[in-house]
Formats: structure tokens, sequence, C-alpha cells
């Protein structure tokens, strides 16, 4: 067997543009993804007219808010497109310019401070399907934080003034008396007061009232909570069954060098086995022939004689030269990415562990895509075919797509390596769920499954 | 002595070869000719060990067949020498070579200088099999085939693609192992090379055996059958013509 790979590393280093190829294009587009990925998506361009007099402020219950500060808090979230008038705005979204445009209205505040009607802000949007849902997400997502924070102060607001109402004293809000007695302290006041006048019909009113501002006292002050409850009705607390939650950026190395690792195999064991084909070496190499040392003649049913290499050694061969040279450019790479992100070097060893068997398995993938082909060039192109859409597969969010299509997904991603080699490096490097240990053993699995199919692949010799 | 005893093969309902029968012994040279899909490389490719028979068995005389097919085997990025060391370490770890104490088997590095000097590729040793002509890929290939020194030599077509001066060396090659004591059997399309060079016809059709002996026994069944006298290739295809191929 070390002959052969001494054979193929020499064919390789004398192949230096394949070799470029085989490395370059695997790490180009592992980046690519990979900063596709860690990256957040750009924020949108979006005309903004804004129409309210910057010193406009919003009155609740004796609380001014600057509507600056919204507004702030919306250009934050785009690109924003200055623009003076609506019409500008159009314009500035028919040619192009913005994604769309948010007109924000002179009389925001007015409507704001009423309570009482809503106030209105326009979205004027233009551009294609893909484009409209992008900006329309970001739109309304800062419009919604934006509500969310005018409904929380609205909340305190209404909170402070019940709590006036219920403790007594000043209410804050403008013409409002001064120093008024809180309806906690009414019942007392009222029963005071009835027992300085016996008059029995004043008596049964004056207790009315007491039993009602002791009840009004008691929900007011239960209704602070039903007040947060309505202005936030769901709030989240975050809890991770397994392991920590990976980082974005840590988590887009891992599916970098996993694409990275996946190519190189792939390729190169796929036209490692493919060229003894194309070569027409294969049936030379594994053809069985009768020892010259046996004593006598041997026939063709009963033939001892043994190959120059098994069908079985060969496959074996295939796979340690593209795991081995996968190995090394995929470590280099996460070595590499290593220095500009936090990975753990103490889990190197693991690091390994999951790159080697993630190796074998793509390996064992491209040795029977190769084992099908009879020449390079199609066993290369079958290689891509294959393995490109099926890292993008196994990159598919649950709940992405209907529930069938993802069971689909799974199925597929099960049985072909690229998703235990992404799950078995993520454990290794980033300590996520499932275990390593499982992932390991699944690699092991899909390459005894990959190397038995290339070796049925192989009986065919021309 | 090279014996093939009702070789039958079989891909699922076809029958690529009927129950042939033949021998041949050393020194002996064997053409194996028929039209197109008569068996030929079939034949050859079990006799090589390529393929296993449905049914039959072929004897080979100690020392093993060597091989030629009939595409080069080789390693177009290697040069002549490495390809032919390469398959020489590979001859000697699968046991066909043995080690090169004196009188017995050489091992790789003068299997390979031995090599060189019979194919007269020792110049051209460092040379890239890419960059060598049809004739010279071809003795590289036939060199490739005799580094285990086998006592039966089986060639595929070994001259399809030569043109005729490189037939001509590559023939004189062929025969010079023949004088040696080796059997050769090979397959060819060309029936003037088969009657020039064979001491044996084995003609094919259909996987049938149509006749085994020597040139001069075929052209006179040939030519017994046949009014006018049309030359052997004329001859052969009259033979053929007469039992319905």
């Amino acid at each position: 067997m070390r002959w052969m790979l001494k054979k193929d590393l020499l064919i390789l280093a004398r192949s230096r543009v394949l070799v470029a190829v085989l490395v370059l294009y695997p790490v180009a587009v592992a980046l690519l993804i990979g900063l596709a990925i860690s990256r957040a998506p750009s924020k949108p361009k979006v005309a903004i007219v804004n129409l309210a007099p910057s010193s406009a402020t919003v009155e609740l219950g004796g609380t001014r808010l600057n509507v600056a500060h919204y507004y702030s808090q919306l250009l934050g979230q785009v690109q924003p497109v200055p623009a003076a008038t609506r019409a500008e705005a159009v314009q500035a979204v028919k040619s192009g310019k913005a994604l769309a445009a948010i007109v924000i209205p002179a009389n925001i505040a007015s409507r704001l401070s009423s309570v009482i009607s809503q106030a209105h802000v326009e979205v004027i949007y233009n551009g294609n399907a893909l484009e409209q849902s992008f900006v329309h997400s970001t739109i309304e997502s800062s419009l919604a934080r934006a509500n969310l924070e005018l409904s929380n102060e609205i909340r305190r607001v209404a909170a402070q003034v019940i709590g006036a109402l219920v403790r007594g004293g000043n209410l804050g809000v403008a013409g409002a008396p001064q120093n008024l007695p809180g309806l906690g302290e009414i019942p007392h006041i009222l029963r005071g007061i009835i027992a300085r006048h016996p008059h029995e019909s004043d008596r049964a009113q004056l207790e009315r009232l007491a039993e009602f501002t002791e009840f009004a006292a008691q929900n007011l002050g239960l209704s602070r909570k039903v007040l947060s409850t309505v202005s936030q009705p769901i709030q989240i607390d975050a809890t991770n069954l397994q392991g920590g939650r990976t980082p974005l950026d840590a988590y887009a190395v891992v599916v970098a060098v996993s694409i990275s690792l996946m190519f190189v195999c792939v390729l190169l064991a796929a036209g490692g086995i493919a060229l003894e084909r194309e070569e027409h070496t294969l049936a030379r190499l594994v053809r069985s022939s009768p020892n010259p040392s046996a004593a006598s003649s041997s026939t063709a049913s009963g033939r001892g004689g043994a190959a120059l290499i098994t069908r079985e050694a060969l496959i074996a061969q295939k796979l340690l030269l593209a795991g081995g040279c996968a190995l090394v450019v995929a470590f280099a790479m996460l070595a590499g990415i290593g220095a500009f992100v936090g990975l753990e070097w103490g889990r190197v060893g693991l690091w390994l562990a999951a790159l080697a068997l993630g190796g074998l398995a793509f390996a064992a993938l491209g040795v029977a895509i190769g084992a099908l082909a009879r020449e390079v060039r199609a066993a290369s192109l079958l290689s891509f075919l294959l393995s490109l859409p099926l890292a993008f597969l196994a990159l598919v969010p649950a709940g992405a797509v209907a529930s069938g299509l993802y069971d689909a997904i799974r199925a597929i991603s099960f049985v072909f390596p690229y998703k235990a080699t992404l799950e078995a490096l993520d454990a290794a490097v980033n300590r996520s769920s499932p275990g390593l240990a499982i992932s390991l053993v699944h690699l092991l699995g899909l390459t005894a499954l990959f190397a038995a199919l290339a070796r049925l692949g192989l009986r065919r010799l021309d | 002595m090279l014996a093939v005893h009702g070789v039958t093969k079989r891909y699922g309902e076809r029958e690529a070869l009927r129950g042939v029968s033949f021998q041949a012994g050393a020194g002996e040279m064997v053409a194996v000719i028929g039209p197109n899909g008569a068996g030929k490389t079939t034949l050859l490719s079990i006799l090589a060990g390529v393929q296993p028979p449905t049914a039959g068995d072929v004897s080979l005389p100690p020392g093993g067949v060597g091989w030629v097919p009939q595409q080069p085997a080789l390693y177009s990025r290697l040069s002549v020498a490495e390809n032919l060391e390469l398959f020489a370490r590979l001859e000697r770890a699968g046991g066909r070579l043995g080690p090169s104490p004196p009188g017995a088997h050489p091992g790789p590095v003068e299997a390979v200088a031995a090599m060189l000097e019979q194919t007269g590729l020792q110049e051209r040793a460092g040379e890239r099999v890419e960059r060598l002509s049809g004739g010279n890929r071809q003795r590289v290939n036939i060199a490739i085939g005799l580094l285990s020194e086998p006592t039966v030599l089986v060639l595929d077509e070994p001259s399809s693609s030569l043109d005729p001066r490189q037939r001509e060396r590559l023939w004189r090659f062929i025969c010079a192992l023949s004088q040696r004591g080796r059997c050769v059997v090979f397959s060819t399309h060309n029936v003037a090379e088969a009657e020039r060079y064979a001491q044996r016809l084995v003609v094919l059709a259909d996987g049938e055996l149509l006749f085994n002996g020597s040139p001069d026994e075929f052209a006179r069944a040939a030519t017994r059958e046949s009014s006018s006298h049309p030359g052997f290739e004329g001859a052969f295809v009259e033979f053929l013509r007469e039992r319905g191929h």
C-alpha cells in the first residue's frame, strides 16, 4: 500500500494546479460561507422623513418623552437616506436609492399624547419580494421595539398615577388638586365620620361608600401587575438543555472547516480512484494471478495468486490519502482561524479526532463516487453535484421548512457524512450537543457503508 | 503448458464465450482472431485473471501470466522508470517478484534495469509517459507485463494503435520473447499479422471456437471451402461467412 500512496503523492505533487484548486477552492467557499453565516445581514437603506418638529414631546401623566429619542432608535436599525418631504422619499424608493421609506407625521406627538387615539407612521415599499421581505421585517421589528418602549412608558406613568390615587398626595397631572387623600385612607376617614353621625340613613350611605373605596383601593393596587402583564404578556426565560449555546462566529468556523474537509476529501478520493480507471491500471492492479512460487499449475477456478493490491486495500489506500491530506488542510485552516477566533486549544486532540473520522467518512463517499465514474472529470463533477447540496441541506435549521420536508432533509443528512462531521467538529470545538462520541460512531458507520458501496462499484474493472 | 478447457463466460443472459478449449506450449505464439464481439478480449482477460470464467478452467504453467491490456495501463504523470519501479515493487510485495540472490528472480531495481534494456527504453527512462509516442507507451506497457518474468504473456491487440514502423519493432520484440521460451497469446484484428507471427490460430466468433490450429492448416481449411483464391485475409472472411458470421 505504501508504494501506491507514494505514487499518488508523486502524481499530486506533479499536478500543482490541481492541488492549488483542491486547497484554494474549498478554502474560498468555506470562508465565504463562514462569513455569510457569521455576519449579521447589512442594514437596509430606508428613506426617513421626519415631519415632526425636533422638539416634539409626548406628555404622559406629567412625564415628557422626546420623539427624537425613538427616531434615533429607528435610525440605528437602518441605513437612513435623508429625505425632507414625502415626495422626495417616494422618489428615493422609486429610483432604488432606498428599499423603503418611513414617513413620521407632524402630529405624531399629539396623537401619542392623546392616549385615546393611535399614532400612524407611513411605510412605502419597493423592490423585489426578497428585498421587501428583508426591509419589511427590519422596519416591523424597529417599530415593535418603539411600540414596546412606549407602552412600557405608558405603563410606568399609569402605575405612578394609580399609586398616587391609592396612596394620595400629588398626582403629578396638570390641573389636579394638590395633596389629595388616597383611596386607601378614605374608608378610615369615612368610618370616623360614620361614628360621629349616627343617622341611620346617612350611615348606610357612608358604609356603602367606605366599602367601595376599600374595594377600589385593594383592586387598584393589583392593577399595576395587570398593566405589566398586558404590556409584555410573554417574557423569555432562556434554558439550554445540553451544553452551552455555540456563538455564531465559532459555529461559522466549524461550518467553514467542515466544508473544506468535505471538498478536499471527496474530490481527492473520487479523483484518485477514478484515475486508476482512466489510466486503465485498475485491472492490472487488482487482477489475481498464479504465484510463481507455486510448485505446479493452477486453475482459473482455484487460483491462489494474489492481486498486486486487493480492491479492499486500494480503497483503504485512497481513504488514507484523501483523509490524510484533508486532515492537514482542515487542521491548518482551523488553527489559522483559531488565531482570530477564541478556540479552546486544550481540546485539540478532540478536534483531530473529529477531523480524522470526518475525513475518513468523506473519503469513503469520494471513493464510492469515484468507483462509479470512468474518468477523473466525471468523478469531480459528480462530487461537486452531490456534496454541495448535501452540505447546504445539513445547514437547514429545524422549523425553517415544512415538517415533512425537514424530516426528509434529516434522513438525507443522516446518511451522508456532512451533518455528522459538522456535529462532531462542533462538539469537539464548541462543546455543543449531541456529544462527540455519538457523532464519531455515526461517522465510522458511514465510512463502513460507503467503503462497502465503493467495493461493489469496483467489481467492474473497465 | 497453457491449457484452456471448456471455458464459458456469461454476462446475465448473454454468452460471451461458449466452451472454448485450446492448448499452447512454451515458446509458442498463439493469435486469437475473430470479428468484433467474438469474445477475444473476454478470453484473454480470463487467461490473465482479470475475471473468472463462468465454467471451465485454465491451467497455467508455473511462472504465472503477464498481462498487457489493449490500452496502455500506465500512470501518465510518472516517468517510464517510475512506472516500472512501482509495478516491480507491487509485484514483489505481492510475492510475484522474489528477492535477488544470484540465479533467482531479480529485485525491483534490477527488474526495472533489465526491462529498460530489453525494451530499449534506457534513454527514455526519466521521461514522463504522457510525453511518449504510442509505440513507446506500448513498449512500457509490455515491459510492465514482463516484470514478473512470466512464462505466459497475454497481449490484447498490442499493435492496434501503432504505425507500421512501430508495429514492426514491436513484433520483433515480441518474437524475441517467444524465442526465449515464453508462450505468447495475443489477440489482433490484423489477420496478416496473425498469419505472419503466430504458430497457432484460435478463431472465435460470437463466443464460439471455430478453429484451433496452425496458420497453414487454417489457410488450407479456408481455401478448400472457397472457389476463388482471395489470399489469407479474404479466406478468413470467407471462412467466417461460410459459418454464418
